[in-house]
């Protein structure tokens, strides 16, 4: 158990040990204006996150667009610096790593991205992209390396004879295998999967969420899996942490929170799922939600859902709600949730 | 290795892939596929031919054609084209064909050298600026400069400072080819450096950038892995427009008495030397005129053709 870590934290439901460790984390934008580029305001995408990932378990991370998930993935691989908080993987602080350091540290972790057009380098065939990560960290001589390369393929179901083509000539599902296999390569332990299938047809989806559960069971990876698509989470992730404006809003287990949300912009979120009976669905109730998602750069006071959640009072423009952690290691913001 | 294989196919079996693709079994090389793509764009390959030819024609052609480009021969002054002289004769009788063949040394050389250097400054400048944050406005604001510095009176200050002593370093001749090609270059790379500074920023953000990174790819492997391959368009289109202004420059120089010495032909030169005789003798302009627009037309397919044979996505097959 690491219950004994800082007491502010949501407690290990699963006895497995916490491979990444976000506290406190926030990420602002600064917003410029005026003659001489001074600060006027800060976009806060991310604003003071914490939550953790076990080893060996995938984190379900949902929230509408604009929420701040990507930004939680980029800060968290250190594509973007912290304004502040930490993220701790494998006991070390990587806000406070750089350099050389950090970049010995970097093969641990992977991002899968979303847009399998854009994440291929579109003037590199298969093979030196797949082979980029080997080349970097020499972790392989050129025989060795052309193997790999081959078995990186055929671990995410591509053809080994493909290793000569482009990127454009190839499906969106297949280019998300290469970028699949280009995470793989250096046997990280995390990957990141950041809206993995968003860009794909429903036919791909399901076949990319099997091959990426398909290598965490042979490969015994731990994923962060972003996405806005609530089913899908519900299928791959053990935890769901639940994003707005910034700020997560509930974090449980993955049963807990699709069986019984306790925070309103849960409830409200998986009311907008649709059920595959038709009986069901007839006598669904939704909560529609009034309004968008406020601006990152100007978030109301208090509760950050106040403008738009149904049982909002006075207390949630007055008070920030307490991240509290409630009866079977679930956590929520909220002054009203049991 | 055993084992894993068959852990791959394992996987593969059981998230079978989406469409196949036709096998292709033979390692494709990157700059043969290059030259296949280029080879089928009708115009790239016409232009290559053209270049060539003028080239052959102005390195190798002097050796075979009979008349030397400085033999006076007044009795034959102001000739039209006939078998003896090809392309006519000049005000004191010079062969205008052996004055256009060696005149086309000097343009080809200044044209293709001075856009290089200029191409080379140019991405250079653009792809710092627009890579490193902090070195963008340094670089933006020279760019800047340097577009709005008039370019006559520098010109004049430049060769009025370094004429002399570049003559003594490397002789006449060498002196102010370098001297030449030396200002050409400084003052046409600042369109190339804006438009590279546009793309880069925009790659820079796209997510195979970010892959790179998360990689942990060095820097000046990021830029020249990721970065600089996805310029080389708009580079290849300013390095064929570069090459047909560089040449145009040479021969405005000339004409201004600042390039090359006045009994040296260059085309620029003997477009210039031809334009007092424009009503008596026009062919004496079209000669250089032809040959400069006919190298920097062809010059621009092919560069055109070599930015669709870079690009993997406009190959087929």
């Amino acid at each position: 158990m690491v219950s004994e870590r800082m007491e502010d934290q949501p407690a290990a439901s699963t006895g497995a040990e916490v491979l990444v460790g976000v506290r406190d984390l926030k990420k602002h934008f600064p917003i410029t204006g005026g003659l001489l580029k001074r600060q006027v305001g800060a976009v806060k995408a991310v604003d003071g996150v914490s939550f953790d990932i076990y080893r060996g378990h995938t984190l379900g991370l949902v929230g509408e667009s604009g929420s701040g998930k990507s930004t939680i993935g980029r800060v968290i691989l250190q594509l973007d610096h912290a304004t502040e908080g930490s993220v701790v993987f494998d006991n070390v602080d990587l806000t406070q790593t750089t350099g050389e350091k950090l970049r010995k540290i970097r093969p641990r972790m992977q991002m899968v991205f979303q847009d399998p057009h854009a994440s291929l380098n579109p003037r590199m065939t298969v093979s030196s992209i797949v082979g980029e990560p080997l080349k970097e960290h020499r972790a392989a001589k050129r025989a060795e390396k052309l193997d790999r390369i081959d078995e990186l393929l055929s671990l995410v179901g591509l053809e080994p004879s493909h290793a000569n083509r482009y990127p454009h000539e190839f499906s969106g599902g297949q280019r998300q295998r290469i970028g699949i296999a280009r995470a793989i390569a250096l046997n990280p332990e995390f990957i990141i999967c950041d809206e993995p299938i968003a860009a794909l047809d429903v036919s791909i989806q399901s076949q990319i969420v099997n091959l990426l559960e398909n290598l965490q069971h042979h490969l015994g990876l731990t994923y962060l899996f972003i996405s806005h698509d609530l089913s899908m989470v519900r299928h791959i992730a053990d935890r769901v942490a639940v994003l707005y404006l910034g700020k997560v809003m509930e974090l449980a287990d993955v049963d807990s929170i699709y069986t019984d949300p306790k925070h309103p912009y849960t409830q409200a979120l998986l009311s907008a799922v649709p059920v595959p009976d038709p009986e069901v669905e007839s006598s669904r109730k939704r909560i529609i939600l009034e309004g968008d998602i406020p601006s990152p750069a100007d978030p109301p006071p208090g509760c950050p859902f106040n403008t738009r959640c149904p049982i909002a009072q006075q207390r949630c423009v007055d008070e920030v709600p307490e991240w509290r952690e409630l009866s079977g290691g679930r956590w929520v913001a909220c002054h009203f949730a049991e | 290795m055993a084992d894993t294989h068959e852990r791959a196919e394992e996987i593969t079996q059981e998230t079978l892939g989406d469409g196949g693709i036709a096998e292709v079994g033979e390692h494709r090389s990157l700059w043969g596929d290059v030259w296949r793509q280029f080879r089928r764009h009708k115009g790239a390959m016409a232009g290559l031919v053209v270049v060539t030819i003028i080239v052959l024609g102005a390195f190798v052609g002097p050796i075979f054609y009979p008349h030397d480009p400085f033999d006076i021969d007044v009795p034959n002054a102001n000739q039209g084209p006939t078998l003896e002289h090809l392309m006519g004769t000049d005000t004191i009788g010079r062969d205008i064909m052996a004055r256009v063949l060696v005149g086309g040394r000097i343009s080809l050389a200044v044209g293709f050298t001075a856009a290089l250097l200029g191409i080379f400054i140019g991405t250079g400048v653009g792809i710092l600026a627009g890579f490193f944050r902090r070195l963008d406005a340094l670089l933006m604001r020279l760019t800047d400069l340097f577009l709005a510095l008039p370019v006559l009176p520098l010109l004049l200050v430049i060769i009025l400072l370094f004429r002399d002593s570049l003559r003594e370093r490397f002789g006449p001749e060498l002196g102010i080819f370098l001297l030449v090609v030396f200002i050409i270059g400084i003052t046409s790379w600042m369109q190339t450096a804006r438009i590279v500074r546009g793309e880069v920023l925009a790659i820079k953000r796209q997510e195979f950038v970010l892959a790179a990174q998360s990689i942990g790819t060095r820097r000046r492997n990021i830029i020249m892995r990721h970065i600089f391959p996805n310029v080389l368009s708009p580079v290849m289109v300013s390095a064929a427009l570069g090459v047909g202004i560089a040449i145009i420059t040479e021969s405005f120089l000339s004409f201004i008495g600042l390039g090359f010495p006045s009994d040296f032909p260059t085309w620029g030169r003997l477009l210039f030397d031809a334009v007092p005789f424009l009503e008596i003798a026009p062919m004496r302009v079209i000669w250089p005129g032809a040959l400069i627009s006919l190298t920097v037309i062809s010059v621009n397919f092919i560069g055109d053709g070599l930015r669709d044979a870079l690009d993997p996505r406009l190959r087929s097959g």
